[in-house]
């Protein structure tokens, strides 16, 4: 039992004035994915068949690897909680059969339980070395801890198990965070050239993390063309969104922003970005509803102790000018994950907050692993000349 | 809670319930909040209708769009499934759970089902066991963020399928350590507030010094308890009065009157005001001082379960440290009484409490800062 201030105040942040009765039975209380639709059919039925053998493996998988992409497509965290309820006969084992076990890290790292997520791919890959989705995905958490020696191994062991493209593209991430960065854009550029016809989703992956490295040597133009060529295949992927959003923003081409994420609002991290862009335009009454309505989803994620999105809401501390409540949160995303929107995060919130010591962390991280990005380098200089 | 916050909070609502269409994608929650009375607990349970519907289906056409009249024949189901995850005991035994009417309202993610149902449980409820299983088995991430209250206290807790069973105490308010807050409150206050400590010394000074046949120990220690009781009286009256909102003094004047009331009670010292009647002028100011505890005591909040308790409590606090003050006065006064020292500190130390009461009160009065803190 927690007798939480924090908490309470939180809850009353959420619970609202006063619960009414509709005064007409034909009134649309809530919109619901429609029963007709492809999809949710599918997923109906497997879900069925499943209830008929729970203890199926295959068949479990089967819907539990439809519900994470669903999860992912709709960027909607519920379907991972009915991915992980698939898996409920093998979950509380300490070693599921090498399906289950992949599918539970890849449920585990989506809420950054990356520890546990760790365990299980290097329980996967003792059982199955071979396992291409292991290594990738094993490769993926490590990049982001900023485990960079650790996860050009695990990419190297890709180039004998799957594609070159993806062995070329999990190398070249690692690579453009260490000290190569032109040469590992270039490598990646050529390599996506010559591959020829390639599956839209894997394209639309290659193609942002070409445009993110461009924009990061502050290559707009390059940044732009490949932004523009990923969303051509992919309009709706929420990541490749929030990418080109920051990218635009940091272009302080607002108003592109917000045409962009227009229907997109049903997303914290877009919405965020459309807030972000309504501050450079300057439209208080547009950014205070949107500010609003921002801090109740944080505040109903902080009620339920998520702390998946500490990244966005260190932001959105920032864009309320909160810089000590900012910094504290993007301190706390650092000790989780180390990408490049997490140090320029983290740099952004130092110097609002005036603390040049504070960033000496990250200022020493890249340093270490001579890691070259234009926005962070100017955050830098000024934190440098403020003192 | 501040009214402030509360009303940030509610405009915060307003402006994302009402009028933002769109809806969040977050993890499903339900919230649920109990409050107990004795052996009978009520409750209430806002459950999203979109995870009902994935549970055990609520539109009936499929077409997607859900409307209060498919929601509301289903309301039989969704009180039996829901009230059939949740269990709630006591120590003697299970409570039985009887559904009441279900609302509608809103979450960041959208539309809820609002539960209303009652519980009686076999004795008075002093701890809760509350066995957590909703969309346990459809949504393992799901989780159920309780708030319980009892008597004005309030606790929280969350429970998933790792934490479906909790018992929470539904302890009685600590009145003993509120008491202890409010006696420490009441002597901290005497001691941090010099204006209160000058006032009364500058009335003690001559205690030491009365004319025959009151110039010995017991004619001074009679003299201070006069003055000292006259003082207690009057701001115990004025403080009590305050605290019920019976009167009310704009915080301006009050503190005004209190920084006059010193000046008045330093220059008596160098020019006689009061002559024989100390006491009497204890009694009036008195009247002014209480009202600047009271303040204080606004400031703590009173809990309303004990009102008059807790008033007596700071009064005790507040007389326990005037007690020392006097305790410490009284004995080095008489001893030190005939020394060229103490005429010395009568004199000037009287003058050097008028002028800087004198201060205060221009500060005060006309809010503007003569002396750095």
């Amino acid at each position: 039992m927690k007798n939480n201030w924090f908490l309470l105040v939180l809850l009353c942040a959420t619970a609202h004035a006063a619960p009414y009765l509709p005064s007409n039975g034909r009134q649309v209380i809530e919109t619901l994915p429609r029963r007709g639709d492809p999809v949710q059919q599918e997923l109906r039925r497997l879900r069925a068949q499943l209830n008929a053998q729970p203890n199926d493996v295959a068949l479990a998988t089967t819907l539990a690897q439809r519900y994470i992409a669903l999860g992912r497509s709709e960027t909607d965290p519920r379907y991972l909680g009915y991915a992980q309820a698939a898996l409920a006969p093998w979950w509380p084992q300490a070693a599921p059969p090498p399906a289950v076990r992949l599918l539970r890290a890849t449920l585990l790292q989506s809420t950054h339980q990356f520890p546990a997520a760790l365990a299980d791919l290097q329980g996967v890959l003792a059982v199955e070395p071979n396992n291409a989705q292991a290594w990738l995905t094993l490769a993926t958490v490590q990049t982001v801890q900023g485990d960079y020696a650790n996860a050009t191994a695990s990419c190297a062991r890709l180039s004998s198990l799957s594609t070159e493209l993806i062995t070329v593209t999990c190398i070249a991430q690692v690579g453009a965070l260490t000290g190569r960065a032109q040469a590992s854009e270039n490598l990646l550029a050529l390599t996506l050239e010559r591959s020829g016809a390639t599956a839209p989703e894997l394209r639309v992956w290659v193609l942002t993390s070409l445009a993110e490295m461009a924009q990061r040597r502050d290559a707009a133009t390059v940044a732009e063309a490949r932004f523009q060529q990923a969303l051509a295949l992919s309009p709706n992927d929420s990541y490749l969104l929030g990418a080109y959003a920051d990218f635009l923003l940091e272009q302080k081409r607002p108003s592109r922003v917000a045409a962009l994420l227009a229907d997109q609002t049903r997303i914290d991290a877009l919405l965020l970005r459309r807030a972000l862009a309504l501050q450079q335009q300057g439209h208080t009454t547009a950014l205070a509803a949107d500010v609003a309505e921002l801090a109740a989803r944080f505040d109903a994620a902080m009620l339920r102790g998520d702390t998946v999105h500490q990244r966005e809401q260190a932001r959105f501390e920032l864009l309320r000018r909160n810089p000590a409540s900012a910094l504290t949160l993007a301190r706390k995303n650092w000790a989780v994950q180390k990408e490049p929107a997490d140090i320029r995060l983290y740099l952004e919130a130092a110097l609002q907050a005036g603390e040049r010591d504070a960033a000496q962390p990250v200022v020493n991280w890249m340093a270490t692993h001579k890691l070259e990005d234009a926005t962070a380098t100017r955050l830098i200089r000024q934190l440098e000349q403020r003192t | 809670m501040t009214a402030r916050s509360l009303l940030r909070c509610l405009l915060m609502l307003w402006l994302c319930g009402t009028w933002h269409v769109a809806q969040a994608h977050k993890p499903s929650d339900s919230y649920l909040a109990l409050d107990v009375q004795g052996a009978q607990v009520t409750g209430q349970w806002d459950i999203a209708l979109r995870d009902l519907d994935f549970a055990i289906g609520l539109d009936q056409d499929g077409d997607g769009k859900l409307t209060w009249d498919e929601i509301r024949a289903r309301h039989a189901a969704i009180a039996a499934y829901a009230l059939d995850h949740l269990a709630l005991a006591t120590a003697h035994g299970p409570c039985t759970v009887q559904a009441g009417e279900q609302l509608i309202d809103h979450h960041t993610d959208g539309a809820y089902s609002v539960l209303r149902f009652a519980a009686t449980c076999p004795a008075a409820v002093t701890t809760l066991d509350i066995g957590y299983r909703l969309f346990a088995d459809v949504d393992p991430q799901h989780k159920g963020l309780l708030r319980l209250t009892h008597d004005g206290n309030t606790s929280t807790a969350i429970f998933d399928p790792q934490h479906a069973r909790q018992t929470l105490a539904v302890a009685a308010p600590d009145r003993w350590r509120q008491f202890a807050t409010y006696v420490k409150e009441g002597v901290w206050h005497i001691w941090i507030g010099y204006d209160h400590i000058l006032f009364l010394l500058s009335l003690l000074l001559p205690a030491v010094l009365l004319a025959p046949p009151a110039n010995n120990l017991r004619g001074a220690f009679l003299d201070v308890l006069k003055v000292v009781t006259a003082f207690t009286l009057a701001h115990s009256l004025t403080l009590t009065l305050a605290s019920l909102s019976l009167i009310a003094l704009p915080s301006r004047v009050v503190e005004s009157a209190i920084a006059a009331s010193v000046v008045l009670a330093a220059v008596n010292n160098l020019y006689p005001l009061f002559r024989g009647r100390r006491p009497v002028a204890a009694f009036v100011f008195g009247l002014i001082h209480g009202f600047g505890f009271a303040s204080v005591l606004g400031d703590l909040g009173l809990p309303q379960g004990a009102l008059v308790a807790s008033l007596l409590v700071f009064n005790l606090g507040v007389e326990l440290g005037q007690l020392c003050i006097v305790a410490v006065f009284l004995p080095l006064a008489y001893l030190l009484r005939y020394t060229r020292f103490y005429r010395a500190l009568l004199v000037g130390g009287s003058a050097l409490i008028a002028l800087l009461a004198l201060v205060w009160l221009v500060e005060r009065a006309f809010d503007v800062q003569l002396l750095r803190a």
